[in-house]
Order: C-alpha cells, then sequence, then structure tokens
C-alpha cells in the first residue's frame, strides 16, 4: 500500500464517540410499517410532483410523486398499498413545520414492480446511466440530500481530477455508514466505479474514512483491490466528516468560499449514495430505504436497521423498546448537528442517519448560558477558522455588516465551538438566527431596492408625459392662433366679397375642418381640465385647474359660436351652391360630437373605474407593507380599501348600467343640446363641487407628502443625520396641516350636505375616507337644532373665511397669478357668511 | 433574536466557566505556597483577604443590579481577581490597601463596564494601579526572603501590622529588580556578591526565583488542562528574553540584567501565566494573542529598565488591553476557503 499523504484541518474537537454500542447487534430489518408518511420533499431543491390520486393502489418501486426539473428527486412507494391521503404532515425539519406527505397504508404484501437489471452496467453510456440515477430518485444520504444526478454532472468548464467517497462518519454515536462499508464494502467500490465512469475517470479516486473504522477499513481496503480507488484513513476528528473539511484533509485544497466543489475539481459523495447508486443502476432498484442508526440509553436495543423512507420515527422506536420517560430529547442525526424532533410521528427520510434517544444522563439538558468570558476555546475549535466569540458579540448586538465582515456565511454549523464553549452559550443559534435574519434582509433589501427603481422609473415617465403635454399644447395653441388670423382675414375678406361662392369648396372645407378641430381640441382641454388632479397636486394647482376650467369653457364657446357663425353663413352659400358635399363635414362633426356627448358619462365612468381599481391596488399594497411593518396601521388601512372596493363595485355597476343604453344607438334627438353646452353644464358642476374637492385632493396630496416625509425622516434617523430634526419637523408641520385640511374638508362636506347640494357619483370619484367621517359629522348635525346648525357653520365659515383671506394675502404678497381667484372665493365666502349670520339672527 | 429552542450540539464538553476559573485558582497555590514559604504569611492573608472581599463586592453589585447572586458567584472569576490581586500586593500592606484594591478591582474595574466578558481592562492589574499610584510608599516595601531575614515575621505580628498599623522593624528589603535598577555604579558580578537578595538566590535572587519557577509550574499544569492556548504567555517570555538578551552586556553597571534574571524576577511568571492569558481583556485570534503578548514582553523590558517602576507587568499588561481591539482588527484569521485574511474595518456593500 502506498502511503498517502493526508492534510490536517484547523480547529475540531474530539467528543466522546459512542460508536460501540450500536455495533453490538447486527444489521437488522425492520418490519413494515402500516402506514408510511412520505413527504414529496426530501431533498435539496424542488420538491417533486405528486402523480397517485387518494386511493390508488400502488406497487412498491412505482414513482408515486415525478421529479420536478433537474433540482428534485422522484419518490416511490416503497411497498404496495394504497394511497391513503396526500397532506399536510409534520416533516423532519429542524422547524417542525408541515409539508405535502403521500400517506400510504401498506399492504403487507410488499408487491413491487418489476425491475429491469443491467447486467452489463459497464457498457452503458454516461446519459443512460445519469438517467437511470435520476429516475431512482437518489439524493445524497450523507445529510443535506443533494439529489446526486447533479453531482455527477459537472459542468464542462469544471474538469473533474479527483472523485471523493465520504466514509467518514465523524458524528458521534452514528454507526450506519460504518456498517454499510463493513457488509457491503463490494456495492460501495462497485457504486465507485460507476460515479468514476460518469466523471471520465478523474486521476484520483479516493474512499476517506477516519481511523477509528478499522474493519470498515479493512473490508474496503479488500474489495478495492486490484482497482484504482485508494482507501485513505485518517486521524478522527470531529468535523472532519464535513465535505469541505473531508475535501481539505485529502487534497489540501480548501472550496473557494461560495462555491461548490467541482470548481476546485472535486466531487465527493457519500458511501449510502454511491451503494445506492451501484444498486440502482445494477438492478435498477429505486432509493426507498436505507440504513439508519437507532440508538441511545432510552433505548432497550440500540443497533443499526435498514429501514422503508415514510416509516414514522414512532413505530421504529416502539420496535426498539423506547422508554419516553428516560430520554431527554430526541434528535435526528448525531447530537452534533441532529435536531431535536418536535414530534414523534415524523417520518424516516433519505437523510435520516440516525435516532438518538439518549437518557438524561447521556444529554443532560443544556446548561443555562454564562457570560462569554472571551477565552477562545471557541476560536481554536473552529474548523473553518472563524471567530466564533466576536461572532457570538455581534449576533447579539445583530450587528449584520460586522456579521458579514467575520465570514458568518463559512459557518458550517457543525457546533465544535458550542461543544467546547466554557460558559454553554448556544453559539450555533445564534448564528442560524443570524443568518436567517441576513437572508430576510438582503430580500427586503432587495425589495426596496426594486421598488425605489419602480418609483424612479414612474417619476421619469410622468415628467416625461408632462413634457410631451406642455409640447402637445404649445402647437395647438399655435394652430389655434392661426386659425383665428385666418378667420380674421376671413372675415375681413368677406364683406369686401359679398359671394362666397367665389371660395372654392375645398376652401370651406379646409376651414370648417380647422373650426371642428378648434372646437375639438376646446373639448378636449376642457375635459382634460375636467379630470380629476393629479395625486401630486397641491392646493395651489387645484386652483389653478380651476381657472383652467373657465378658460377652457370660454374657448369651447368661444370655438362653437365661431364655428355656429360659420355654419350660418356657409348655409346661404351652400343652400345657393345646394352642394351635399359641404353640407356632409359639418354634419358629420355635428355627428361626431354627438357621440362624444352620449359617449361622455360612461367614458367618464370607466376613467373613474380605472382609477379606484389603480387607487385599490395601491391601497392593498399598502396595507401589506403595513401588515410587515406598521401593524398598528393596518386597521385603518384595511378599512380604506374595504371602502374603496364598495366604490369600486358601485362605480361598475353604474358603468354595467351605463354600456347596454350607451350601445343601444341612442336616439340622437335633432333638439340635443349643442355639445359645448353640455360641457359647460358639467364643468359648472364640477366647479360647484371644486372647493371640496380640492380639498380632498390637497387633503390626498398632503398624505402622500406625509408619507415621504415620514419615510425621509425615518431613514434620517436611521443614518443620524443631522437633517433628522428638521425633517421631523417637517414631519410635524405637515401633520397638523392635514389635520387642518381634514377640518376644512369635514366643513365643506358638512355645508354641501346642509345645503342639499345632490352629490355627483361620478364626479366625486376622489372621495375618501374623510367624506365618510364629515357623513357622519353631517348625522350628528342632523339631530342638532337648527340654530345650533347654523352656529356651527357660521363658525366654520368664519375660520374658512379666515383662511382664504390668509390665502389671498399672501398671493398678494407673492402676486400670484391666482389672486383674482382667491378674491373671488374671499368675496363668496363673505357672503355666504352674511346670509348665514342673518338666518342665525332670524332664529334667535 | 428569534427565539432560541434545544439545537444542536446537543452534547457538551465538560468543562464549564467555573471549572475553568477554579482551575486557575488552583494553579496559583504552588506559587502562593512558596510566597509564603519565603515571606511569611503576608501574602497568604492577602491573598485570603483580597478573595473574600472580591467576592463580598461582587455579590453585592450583583444584589444592587437585581441578578441572581449565586449564579454569578458560582463562575468564581471574582475569586481569581481577587486572588490575583492578592498576590500582587506587597505583604504586610494594611488591611485597607487590600479592601481599596479589591473594590478597585470588582466595582470600577468590572461591574462599571457591565460586568464579567465585558470589562476591556484586567481588573486586577486595575487595582494594582490605582494603588501603586496613590499609595507608592505602601506599596514599593516588599518584605525580605526568608534566606536574608533569617525569620519571616510571626502570625501575630503580621496580624498586628496589617490590622493595627503597629510596624515590625526592619521586615522589608529591596527585591532583586530594585537592586539591579539602583545598582549605584556597580558591576552585576559586584552586585550580586554584595547585595544580600541577590546573594542568597542560586540563580536570580532568594525567594523570587522559586516563586516564579512555583508559578510556572501552576502555568504549565493549566496548558496541560489546556485552559488557555500558549500563545500569549510564550510570546511574552519570549520578547521579554529576545530584549533582555538584546540589551544584555555581559554585566555592566547600566546592564540590565541576564535574560534569566528577567525571566525569574519579579512577577514575570505570574504575569505571564495568569495575568497575561486572562481571556476577556487580551486579543481573541491567535495571531493576535501572539501579537498582544509580545507586545508585553517588550513593554515590561522597558519599563523594568527605562521607566521609573521596578516591575511593569501591570502597566504593560493595561496597556496592551487599551490595543487589544486594535490588534483583532488587524488579525481575523484567514476562514477557509477565503484567500486572504479580512480586515475586520471592511464595509461590506449592504
Ligand atoms: S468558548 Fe464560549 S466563552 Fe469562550 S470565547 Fe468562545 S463563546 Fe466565549
Ligand atoms: S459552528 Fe460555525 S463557528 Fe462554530 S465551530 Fe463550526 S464552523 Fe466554526
Amino acid at each position: 500500500m502506498e502511503l498517502i499523504k493526508v492534510w490536517d484541518i484547523p480547529g475540531g474537537v474530539h467528543p466522546p464517540e459512542n460508536k460501540t454500542q450500536s455495533l453490538l447487534e447486527p444489521l437488522g430489518p425492520l418490519a413494515i410499517a402500516p402506514q408510511l408518511i412520505l413527504p414529496v420533499s426530501q431533498h435539496i431543491g424542488a420538491p417533486a410532483k405528486p402523480i397517485v390520486e387518494v386511493g390508488d393502489q400502488v406497487l412498491g418501486g412505482q414513482v408515486i410523486a415525478e421529479a420536478d426539473g433537474v433540482f428534485s428527486a422522484n419518490v416511490h412507494a416503497p411497498t404496495s398499498g394504497r394511497i391513503a391521503a396526500i397532506v399536510e404532515h409534520t416533516v423532519p425539519h429542524p422547524s417542525g413545520m408541515t409539508d405535502l406527505c403521500i400517506i400510504l397504508d401498506t399492504d403487507g404484501k410488499d408487491d413491487w414492480t418489476p425491475l429491469s437489471p443491467w447486467e452489463d452496467y459497464a457498457e452503458r453510456n454516461k446519459d443512460d446511466l445519469l438517467a437511470r440515477i435520476r429516475e431512482s430518485g437518489i439524493a445524497g444520504l450523507g445529510g443535506a440530500g443533494f439529489p446526486a444526478a447533479v453531482k455527477l454532472n459537472p459542468r464542462a468548464n469544471h474538469p473533474i481530477d479527483t472523485l471523493i467517497i465520504n466514509g467518514t462518519e465523524c458524528e458521534p454515536y452514528i454507526t450506519a455508514d460504518d456498517v454499510l462499508m463493513r457488509e457491503r464494502a463490494q456495492e460501495v467500490i462497485a457504486g465507485t466505479q460507476i460515479l468514476a465512469q460518469l466523471l471520465n475517470q478523474p486521476e484520483r479516486v479516493v474512499i476517506g474514512v477516519e481511523d477509528n473504522k478499522p474493519e470498515a477499513i479493512a473490508a474496503l481496503r479488500k474489495a478495492a483491490e486490484g482497482s484504482a480507488i485508494q482507501v485513505v484513513s485518517f486521524p478522527t476528528k470531529y468535523p472532519s466528516g464535513g465535505e469541505k473539511q473531508l475535501i481539505q484533509i485529502l487534497t489540501g485544497r480548501e472550496v473557494p468560499a461560495g462555491q461548490i466543489p467541482a470548481a476546485i475539481g472535486v466531487v465527493c459523495q457519500n458511501v449510502g449514495t454511491t451503494a445506492a447508486i451501484y444498486r440502482a443502476v445494477r438492478f435498477g432498484e429505486p432509493l426507498v430505504k436505507r440504513i439508519t442508526t437507532v440508538v441511545g440509553e432510552a433505548l432497550q436495543t440500540q443497533r443499526n436497521i435498514e429501514v422503508l423512507f415514510g416509516t414514522p420515527v414512532n413505530f421504529v422506536l416502539e420496535q426498539h423498546g423506547y422508554q419516553h420517560k428516560k430520554a431527554s430529547r430526541l434528535v435526528m442525526g448525531g447530537p452534533m448537528m441532529g435536531f431535536s424532533l418536535p414530534d414523534l410521528s415524523v417520518p424516516v427520510v433519505k437523510t435520516t442517519n440516525c435516532l438518538l434517544a439518549p437518557s438524561k444522563k447521556e444529554l443532560p439538558p443544556p446548561e443555562p448560558a454564562m457570560a462569554c468570558i472571551r477565552c477562545g476555546m471557541c476560536a481554536e475549535a473552529c474548523p473553518v477558522e472563524l471567530l466564533p466569540q466576536q461572532l457570538f458579540w455581534y449576533a447579539q448586538a445583530e450587528d449584520l455588516e460586522k456579521l458579514e465582515t467575520h465570514n458568518l456565511f463559512d459557518c458550517i454549523e457543525c457546533g465544535a465551538c458550542s461543544y467546547v464553549c466554557p460558559s454553554h452559550i448556544p453559539l450555533v443559534q445564534y448564528y442560524r438566527a443570524a443568518k436567517g435574519e441576513i437572508r430576510q434582509h438582503r430580500i427586503d433589501k432587495e425589495k426596496s431596492d426594486r421598488s425605489r427603481r419602480r418609483f424612479e422609473f414612474r417619476q421619469d415617465r410622468i415628467a416625461k408625459e408632462e413634457a410631451e403635454k406642455e409640447a402637445k399644447r404649445l402647437a395647438r395653441k399655435k394652430a389655434a392662433e392661426e386659425a383665428k388670423k385666418k378667420l380674421a382675414e376671413q372675415k375681413a375678406n368677406t364683406p369686401a366679397e359679398p359671394k362666397p361662392a367665389a371660395v372654392s369648396t375645398q376652401d370651406t372645407d379646409k376651414q370648417r375642418a380647422k373650426l371642428e378641430r378648434l372646437l375639438a381640441s376646446a373639448h378636449e382641454r376642457l375635459k382634460k381640465a375636467e379630470q380629476p388632479l393629479a395625486e401630486e397636486a397641491t392646493d395651489e394647482q387645484a386652483e389653478k385647474q380651476a381657472a383652467s376650467i373657465k378658460q377652457a369653457q370660454l374657448k369651447v364657446s368661444d370655438a362653437q359660436k365661431k364655428l355656429d357663425a360659420f355654419i350660418a353663413s356657409q348655409g346661404e352659400n351652400n343652400r345657393q351652391a345646394s352642394s351635399t358635399e359641404a353640407n356632409d363635414p359639418v354634419a358629420a362633426a355635428i355627428e361626431r360630437a354627438k357621440a362624444k356627448q352620449t359617449m361622455s358619462p360612461e367614458e367618464k365612468l370607466r376613467n373613474s373605474v380605472e382609477s379606484l381599481q389603480k387607487r385599490l391596488q395601491k391601497a392593498e399594497q399598502k396595507v401589506i407593507e403595513a401588515k410587515d411593518n406598521k401593524p398598528d396601521m393596518v386597521e385603518a388601512l384595511q378599512q380604506g380599501v374595504d371602502k374603496l372596493k364598495d366604490k369600486l363595485s358601485a362605480a361598475q355597476n353604474e358603468l354595467a348600467e351605463l354600456t347596454p343604453a350607451a350601445a343601444a344607438p341612442a336616439t340622437p334627438a335633432n333638439a340635443t343640446p349643442d355639445v359645448a353646452q353640455a360641457a359647460i353644464e358639467r364643468a359648472k358642476a364640477k366647479l360647484a363641487m371644486s372647493p371640496e374637492e380640492k380639498l380632498r385632493s390637497s387633503l390626498e396630496s398632503l398624505y402622500k407628502r406625509l408619507e415621504k416625509a415620514e419615510q425621509k425622516a425615518a431613514g434620517a434617523k436611521q443614518e443620524d443625520s443631522d437633517k433628522a430634526e428638521a425633517l421631523q419637523q417637517g414631519v410635524e408641520r405637515l401633520k397638523e396641516k392635514i389635520a387642518s385640511t381634514q377640518k376644512e374638508l369635514a366643513e365643506a362636506t358638512l355645508s354641501t350636505v346642509a345645503e342639499e347640494t345632490p352629490q355627483d357619483p361620478a364626479t366625486s370619484d376622489a372621495a375618501s375616507l374623510a367624506i365618510e367621517k364629515a357623513k357622519a359629522k353631517a348625522a350628528a348635525m342632523a339631530t342638532m337644532s337648527a340654530s345650533d346648525k347654523l352656529r356651527n357653520q357660521v363658525d366654520s365659515l368664519q375660520a374658512r373665511l379666515e383662511k382664504a383671506q390668509a390665502r389671498l394675502e399672501k398671493a398678494e404678497q407673492e402676486n400670484d397669478d391666482n389672486i383674482d381667484a382667491f378674491r373671488t372665493g374671499v368675496s363668496k365666502l363673505e357672503e355666504k357668511l352674511a346670509t348665514a349670520r342673518d338666518q342665525l339672527a332670524e332664529l334667535t | 433574536m428569534a427565539l432560541l429552542r434545544i439545537s444542536s450540539p446537543h452534547t457538551h464538553r465538560a468543562l464549564g466557566t467555573g471549572a475553568v476559573m477554579r482551575t486557575v485558582v488552583l494553579a496559583t497555590l504552588p506559587g502562593l505556597a512558596v510566597l509564603t514559604y519565603f515571606f511569611g504569611v503576608g501574602s497568604l492573608h492577602n491573598v485570603l483577604l483580597a478573595s473574600i472581599t472580591a467576592m463580598g463586592f461582587e455579590a453585592a453589585v450583583m444584589k444592587l443590579r437585581g441578578r441572581p447572586v449565586w449564579f454569578y458567584l458560582r463562575d468564581c472569576s471574582a475569586l481569581v481577581t481577587g486572588v490575583l490581586l492578592g498576590l500582587a500586593l506587597p505583604p504586610y500592606c494594611p488591611w485597607w490597601l487590600v479592601v481599596l484594591g479589591s473594590g478597585v478591582a470588582i466595582v470600577l474595574a468590572k461591574q462599571l463596564y457591565g460586568g464579567m466578558g465585558f470589562n476591556p481592562f484586567n481588573p486586577a492589574m486595575v487595582a494594582y494601579v490605582v494603588l501603586l499610584i496613590s499609595f507608592p510608599l505602601h506599596m514599593s516595601q516588599w518584605a525580605a526572603p526568608l534566606d536574608i531575614g533569617g525569620q519571616t515575621p510571626g502570625v501575630v505580628q503580621a496580624l498586628q501590622q496589617i490590622w493595627l498599623g503597629t510596624s515590625i522593624d526592619g521586615y522589608t528589603a529591596a527585591t532583586p529588580l530594585d537592586t539591579v535598577k539602583q545598582n549605584s555604579g556597580l558591576m552585576l558580578n559586584d552586585l550580586y556578591l554584595q547585595d544580600p537578595v541577590l546573594s542568597a538566590g542560586q540563580f536570580v535572587g532568594a525567594g523570587w526565583e522559586w516563586a516564579n519557577l512555583a508559578f510556572l509550574v501552576g502555568g504549565a499544569y493549566l496548558l496541560y488542562r489546556r485552559i488557555f492556548t500558549w500563545h500569549a504567555p510564550v510570546a511574552m517570555l519570549a520578547s521579554l528574553s529576545i530584549m533582555a538578551f538584546l540589551f544584555y552586556d555581559g554585566g555592566s553597571s547600566t546592564s540590565g540584567g541576564s535574560v534569566l534574571f528577567h525571566l525569574f524576577s519579579g512577577a514575570t511568571m505570574l504575569g505571564a501565566f495568569f495575568i497575561v492569558t486572562d481571556p476577556v481583556s487580551s486579543a481573541v485570534s491567535t495571531r493576535g494573542r501572539l501579537i498582544y503578548g509580545a507586545a508585553i514582553g517588550v513593554l515590561i523590558y522597558v519599563i523594568r529598565i527605562w521607566g521609573n517602576y521596578p516591575d511593569g507587568i501591570a502597566f504593560a499588561v493595561l496597556l496592551m488591553n487599551f490595543a487589544a481591539p486594535f490588534i483583532d482588527y488587524y488579525t481575523l484569521p484567514r476562514t477557509y476557503g477565503h484567500k486572504k485574511s479580512e480586515r475586520a474595518t471592511r464595509k461590506v456593500d449592504q
């Protein structure tokens, strides 16, 4: 035997091995449990998809859940029976979580589907072999349960020069691999040869075994005689069985952080997996059972068993004389890295290498943790050379950044540090929790980044749209001016040329078209002006809107007049020319306008439905976000969402009612009020609404601003920026403003209600929660005496007047161009106040 | 942090913090025995008084902080602090000096920083330095060793001196370090012949050499028990030896004493194995501890030879306590799979 160099790994510990007790008895079979619980996810990667139905009869070896993609593994029925259920069931997992499981009622007959053995497996090509391994549902039996076929198909840019078979089994108590290597060394060797073949015969093929298993080593060496397989033994030390550690021991190489062993030309498989691969390839046996160590002083029999997957843990324990009172806990896996089972009904799965039922003397309950004395024993024990005490310190301080610079993510959670810590600090638990937190943090970060990007895109888009609109508007203005000029010229020309017939029909057409366009654009603008203000609107903008609506109205009526005049003047000509052609465009325009008019309520509704939907979406999102970070706001937000939903459905109903009506050929009466008039009516209605609406939109915008400001303030606070205070002040101010606006709005709504102004549902789509409040108030008011009402009204009017005056003053100072609007507002308020006072005086 | 459940590992090495501390106390006993043999009951009395008062202060503070007293006393860290302080204080010093010292150590240097594990400075050394600066006279009177004084003070005498202040005549003598420092222009060889403390010793100085040897034995035992790693003490002894070797010119009047002299005089061994190894206030990584220990060794020599105080252990240790976090920043070990060790100061991309 040639001498093979092995490397040492840093750190490590030597816990008592406790391996003899399970080796006293031979490997035994286990009876078939009456019911098997087969999780669809017994491996790393995508869960398999069940392909059987409840009630199906299945045979042993039949696929009952199919692999979902490459990173997945088939699940086979371990024996024959009937599918009893496909349900969520507790699965072996440290968190005690549940997962989808296929429950199989066994029939004890153990009938199997016919298997197809391959005598000539050595001659089969690579793809066939890989396919067979994949179909057999083989996942790593060592620890994590990595689908075996994936590892055996390394990327082309990772040439593999070393195949390592891991027979280390460094965890105390566990002897499953030891027994396998002793009793089935041939299978291990044959499996190793298959793997070597799959990896194109790497230079080195090594089976690594700790030197505390001399029988296993001897058996393997005997079986490997004549082959190129080296069986290497090395000093026993925990955790040399960790994949990365074993690679370091056998090759001296380290797997670079964040990469896989294939990156340094190494593939590593567990001995159990290797033997299973052999059986799958040679005999076509799917992976349905494994060797598991059942050990611990709370059991009467301690031994290794060959157990079907899905066998409930309590069934296994019963068969071994489990005394519940004696057990301090129940561990799946070894004492160093195993996890305690929350519940005994969980099944044995592909990765279950040990069931440990220790007595209280054997593994006493953990002692209370004391302060870290920075003794450094943990650092000495750490096989990856971390500084566990520093990690602990930062984990306690929740200093995630420092945890990452101290390479927390290279911790293999081997538990060596906790094992030696004299202060009994459960270090690994802290690391697990911290890792989880950092992952969560990363996800959150990713999310917020995405939403920030989305927001920026949106801002960009809005800015762009605004710019485009502005450009269009300018173009239209120019066109209109030109049209005006031309019209003026024409008018000037008309009397000079009493016979307009001389004007070619072409010219008239052009002119009419122009006028029509003018009218259309005026309508357009009016409509736009009427549209609810953009979200970012401020009071100022609301005022501007009112002004622009007025302007649009003027323009519309102007354009209409002109068109009328033109048509009138043309009428004579037409009659004279009796040209139907000339008449056509007018009629068409009228038709179009009519169509528009009939369309518009519907369109409006549709718009409002759309906007409502958008708002609903946003609100819902907010609720979800709030659930995560502002639990106390959830309820309020939820209410808002509900209300929005109500409103939406109402609007949708209305729309539904309207649509058929519109679809039915509306009978456009000849006496249809002319389009412009209708538009003016609408605009007027809007104007009447406007103070309230204005308030509402300004309230909304204030909310938005508040939210943003709060965010900013919070951010600043976190960064301890000196701006934090200033921002906080800003937030306070905004809050005040909101409060006052709310009050105003309530008053405004109140006065509307009091005056019994009917609310147009189509135009009040910007209504918000505040209205509801105001309505409630109004209801309360209704029970008040008339004089009280009036008094209230007077008060509120006074308040509003004061505010309006203040605004006017400010506007005057700043020479705002909305001064006029303000002035009229103030004078209106003054009037209202006066009448209210009079009424009050009369009453009292 | 998330709710902690019983999780792996399920097994645990038997050694607990309390056991560690008790082992440390045990390891000081040979040294204490030798000190008592050569210098009389003074040191023993110091140790007893200091440990009792230290535990008393600890219990009192725990009570004030509303913590379970017994749970915290059980870790025996206060006991260790008391014992080390008692060993460092001169024998037969007045009782209030000892009580004041343990008060400073426990209350000021340890609990005010958050208690066990959070103190940046070694409590015993803080107390020692505070006393040395405040009461230099009391602190620099060391008893004469048995070999030259003929007799060590009796128990009654000692108690009278300690508790009543009735001084014993002529019980003090200069320590070897003092003697060499104030060598009055003599060659070292002459000094050895002339000075009783030096001449009565076998290789360094009467009593002191044996005390140091005993502490070395205790330290070796702790190393054997793997209570701490060898890095810091060995680095300290090595750097001190190198300094002594470099500056030893064969015994001229300005010479600082031989390597052997430095290793076995003063509190060298006590410092190396019981003070420098204090895990709480030292650097954490293996490399860090090498640097930490070596720096202390150099500082000890510098203070002994060129400083104003006869021995420099306490100052050297405190100075390096200051530097420990800094050392930690630059000595993160290289983690498996990483090309080179990280700087703890590196910012991660968040
Ligand atoms: S072993 Fe425990 S007490 Fe010692 S340094 Fe590590 S965490 Fe702290
Ligand atoms: S659990 Fe992590 S920190 Fe602790 S010894 Fe193992 S690898 Fe090192």
